[in-house]
């Protein structure tokens, strides 16, 4: 299992914003991309994740391997908290629900509406769906916004448990969770080169 | 995809799901007709089963962005892309969703309501007949009408003019097979247009639609 970006060139909104972006993401293994807003780090993230196809380049070994995390948690605030992951854990094949649950602290609050946790517990909640995905490579946009530092930490835990059973990572994030074994990519380097935009996104 | 049925049906039934808001809109439609047209039972229970039909379509009508425009508000449009199910199975869930919540307490309410509209007797089984039969492609177009609108802020009047007129085809010819059936006249033609563009549609546009949604979640 390996994820191989090679070439890699992205456009929000019809402006190229990335161009030339490769990394190998191996198995056990972390990668942070970093970078000053509006960069691109979430477009290549979607790019990887599949949700948009990229301008240019290949994202190889990412069919049917991907659990992606973006900025909205994907959660339904009139359905509770083990309702919510259950769902998710059979769309994904899956029936348990407890590790995931336990690993993010959220045991407490099982029965408890989506709709009626704290920001920081929801996110705990979007987080602890990846586990019940089964999928080795996590994408993970902005994972820790609004999380305190005791659920970082949690979160840090479960990114180490599943690099260790051999999954791997990839995140874009601004604060240092404290995982040494991860490499950092700085994407200031691959920022595009202006140019007058080739055709109109508006109608493809 | 069961999993994903079952979640719909529950949201729906839970507070602020919207399971009903179709049916009281009927309802409120076949309540007041009656009032509008005045004491003329005759003139009443001729235009009975086109009003049914037209109360059966806005109805449908006003619960279609609810379809797909949550999901892409709370982020789970994303994460089901990202999921193991193919984007034609997801619309065809939530078109079968919408029908389950929304076309068959209609096609079941439909009978009783005619009574306010004084409908001729033999129209009755028609009509649930042909509600039966065109609700489903109801639910199947207005998926794909929001799929096209997904993600547009208020995009539900853009979605009503490109949904209605693809409606009229199956409201004329829905509202044929009730009319004829209630003037005791033979329905086999019109009944089997309207189930061919029920079918038609089911078979079609799930592909138009998961094509449009791949292009919107860009």
């Amino acid at each position: 299992m390996i994820l191989s970006v090679r070439d890699l060139a992205v456009t929000r909104g019809g402006l190229a914003i990335l161009e030339g972006v490769s990394f190998d993401l191996a198995a056990g293994e972390a990668l942070v991309l970093r970078g000053p807003n509006g960069i691109g780090k979430t477009t290549l993230l979607r790019s990887v994740a599949g949700l948009q196809p990229p301008e240019q380049g290949t994202v190889t070994g990412a069919e049917d391997q991907i659990a992606y995390a973006g900025h909205s948690d994907g959660l339904k605030a009139m359905l509770s908290v083990t309702e919510n992951l259950r769902f998710w854990a059979s769309v994904f094949g899956l029936t348990d629900i407890e590790s995931a649950l336990v690993a993010f602290d959220l045991t407490e609050l099982r029965s408890r509406m989506a709709g009626a946790l704290s920001a920081g517990q929801k996110r705990r909640l979007g987080l602890a769906r990846l586990m019940v995905t089964g999928r080795p490579i996590w994408v993970l946009d902005e994972p820790t916004v609004s999380l305190d530092a005791a659920s970082v930490a949690l979160f840090a835990e479960a990114v180490r448990t599943h690099l260790q059973q051999g999954g791997s990572a990839l995140m874009a994030t601004h604060i240092d969770l404290g995982l040494e074994e991860a490499r950092v990519l700085d994407l200031t380097p691959f920022k595009a080169a202006p140019r007058a935009r080739q055709m109109d996104e508006a109608f493809l | 995809m069961r999993a994903l049925l079952i979640r719909d049906l529950m949201l729906a039934i839970r507070a602020g799901g919207g399971f009903g808001l179709g049916l009281a809109f009927f309802l409120i439609v076949t309540v007041l007709v009656p009032f509008g047209v005045g004491p003329q039972t005759e003139l009443l229970s001729r235009i009975a089963p086109g009003i049914l039909w037209i109360g059966a379509l806005l109805a449908c009508l006003l619960s279609l962005d609810r379809i797909l425009a949550l999901d892409w508000e709370d982020g789970s449009l994303d994460l089901l892309a990202t999921a193991p199910l193919p984007m034609e199975g997801i619309v065809t869930i939530k078109a079968l969703a919408h029908w389950i919540t929304t076309g068959l307490p209609l096609v079941l309410a439909a009978p009783v309501l005619g009574v306010l509209l004084s409908l001729p007797i033999p129209a009755y089984q028609w009509v649930v007949i042909s509600l039966a039969v065109g609700t489903p492609a109801l639910s199947v177009i207005g998926t794909f009408g929001a799929a096209l609108t997904v993600g547009i802020k208020r995009g539900g009047l853009l979605m009503s003019l490109l949904v209605l007129p693809l409606y009229v085809p199956t409201l004329i010819f829905g509202a044929e097979v009730a009319r004829r059936g209630a003037e005791g006249l033979t329905v086999q033609s019109p009944l089997l247009l309207l189930a061919g563009i029920s079918f038609g549609v089911m078979a079609l546009l799930p592909f138009a639609s998961a094509a449009v949604l791949r292009i919107n979640l860009r």
